[in-house]
């Protein structure tokens, strides 16, 4: 059975690195006011590798990435 | 009776120290590498012991911990050099922002910045610094060789662009180089606060001019939006003004004279580099780890931390050695060595943490444009002078060359 990622992005914390979009570019982008946002769900890698690669890259700690 | 009293002489090795090479940690930190811990004591001009955090794991550790602090207002934060106590007088505790301020302050300041620092508005001005780095490639090449390269191309690149994005007209440059140099050079502490005072007058000026005139920089908005709105006080616009005109030029200028010199240095990298543009990022990345040019951030902790088998008391200080933490062996293979193929990733050369460096993204966009574009238009590019006669910066600044002589 294939895993799901739950993805959670904690923006008040968030201070616009733009690490997540960086490192996995499939997954993350930033907003129009340079704060990190999922992709919408139809543009997005449903199993993304990166996407733990990028919580780790995240200077302040702001992404969980989840499985299930 | 006699008392032979011995003077006291710290067993430590100070902090900082110069380089020996210019792309290198200094030689004198060789013990701190060999050791194997990840912290260290060292010891500041004053002879003040402070912990000293040399490895990887630990330093992203604590600069993400909030007890360890960056309130430059804590009369328990080290001071680095003298030039740094004449910064830190009481009547500045409300002209402090950003880096040298904790949160909750520092998030509600640097909330204000964000956007304008964000990856699109960054894409957004890639084509305008191609503009401006052919430009002075332009001259560069009218002027014919050999050239110096910091005054013709490192410099100007980035202070044009921070002038642009935040609205502070560039025919002013050669106060403001000159005062940034001061602030963060000195050598005594009276000229650094004497720069200091300089710019904030300089500021203060541009910003009433900027109130009746306003222009469409990023200090512009923060005038409409923040200043008006009495979101944001004068003095800390100033501050914040200040600190965005300095760090956005002095750091990435001294990345672009020192990554010239070490490709210069290393002729086989910059061959693969030239046979593949598309390394570029991965090469700019690299450049960022291996040359680490702000070497040596400081905190304070707020409170005791357990950390790398030590504990940090409250009230010690602590400098992260950017440039040991960015070769530690443990996260980094021949850490020594300069690798396009290595993922750099996770490097701590912006920093880490709630500071990480808010122009990191135009650092980036501005060394990938003004290197790549720098070697296609010299083929030839080269020293103009033996390396080692090249001067470079001492210990205690931005890390960088202060001349380059090239032809090409």
């Amino acid at each position: 059975m294939p895993t799901t990622q739950h993805i959670s992005i904690d923006t008040d914390r968030c201070i616009g690195s733009g690490q997540c979009a960086l490192t996995a570019p499939k997954t993350f982008t930033q907003d129009d006011d340079g704060f990190s946002a999922l992709l919408p769900p139809d543009e997005r890698a449903s199993e993304d590798p990166l996407a733990r690669e990028a919580a780790r890259a995240c200077p302040v700690q702001a992404i969980t990435v989840a499985e299930d | 009776m006699s008392e032979v009293i011995s003077e006291a002489v710290p067993e430590t090795v100070a902090f900082p120290q110069d380089r020996t090479c210019p792309y290198h940690p200094p030689t004198a930190y060789a013990p701190l590498r060999d050791q194997g811990q990840p912290l260290s004591r060292v010891h500041l001009y004053d002879g003040r012991e402070v912990w000293m955090v040399t490895g990887h794991a630990e330093a992203r550790a604590l600069l993400t911990d909030q007890r360890l602090s960056s309130d430059r207002m804590n009369p328990d934060f080290p001071a680095p050099s003298p030039r740094f106590e004449g910064l830190r007088t009481e009547d500045r505790k409300s002209r402090t922002t950003l880096l040298g301020v904790d949160d909750p302050e520092h998030n509600v300041q640097r909330r204000m910045l964000i956007p304008s620092f964000g990856l699109k508005r960054i894409a957004a001005m890639r084509p305008r610094i191609q503009q401006i780095v052919d430009r002075l490639l332009d001259d560069m090449e009218a002027g014919g060789h050999p050239a110096e390269l910091v005054s013709a191309f490192a410099l100007p690149v980035p202070s044009m662009v921070i002038c642009e994005l935040l609205g502070v007209p560039y025919t002013d440059h050669e106060f403001f180089e000159d005062a940034s140099r001061r602030l963060l050079r000195g050598p005594t502490a009276a000229d650094s606060r004497k720069a200091l005072d300089d710019l904030e007058e300089y500021f203060g000026e541009l910003i009433t001019r900027k109130e009746a005139e306003p222009g469409d920089g990023l200090l512009d908005e923060l005038i409409a939006d923040r200043l008006r709105t009495g979101d944001l006080s004068r003095e800390m616009l100033v501050s914040m003004a200040m600190i965005l005109l300095v760090a956005g030029h002095e750091t990435t200028a001294n990345m672009i004279s020192l990554g010239t010199f070490t490709l210069l240095q290393h002729p086989e990298k910059l061959a693969a580099l030239r046979a593949d543009a598309a390394l570029m990022p991965a090469a700019v990345e690299e450049l960022l780890r291996y040359l680490s040019i702000a070497d040596g951030m400081l905190r304070v902790a707020a409170e005791d931390i357990e950390v790398g088998g030590v504990t940090i008391r409250k009230g010690e200080g602590v400098v992260l050695s950017t440039s040991l933490v960015n070769r530690d062996a443990t996260a980094y293979a021949a850490p020594d060595e300069l690798d396009w193929d290595r993922s750099a990733r996770h490097h701590i050369a912006f920093g880490f943490g709630i500071h990480q460096c808010l122009g990191q993204n135009l650092a980036r966009a501005e060394l990938e444009i003004a290197l790549h574009s720098l070697f296609v238009r010299f083929p030839g590019l080269r020293l103009a002078a033996p390396a080692e006669e090249i001067p470079f910066k001492p210990g205690d600044t931005i890390q960088g060359m202060v001349e380059l002589p090239v032809a090409w």
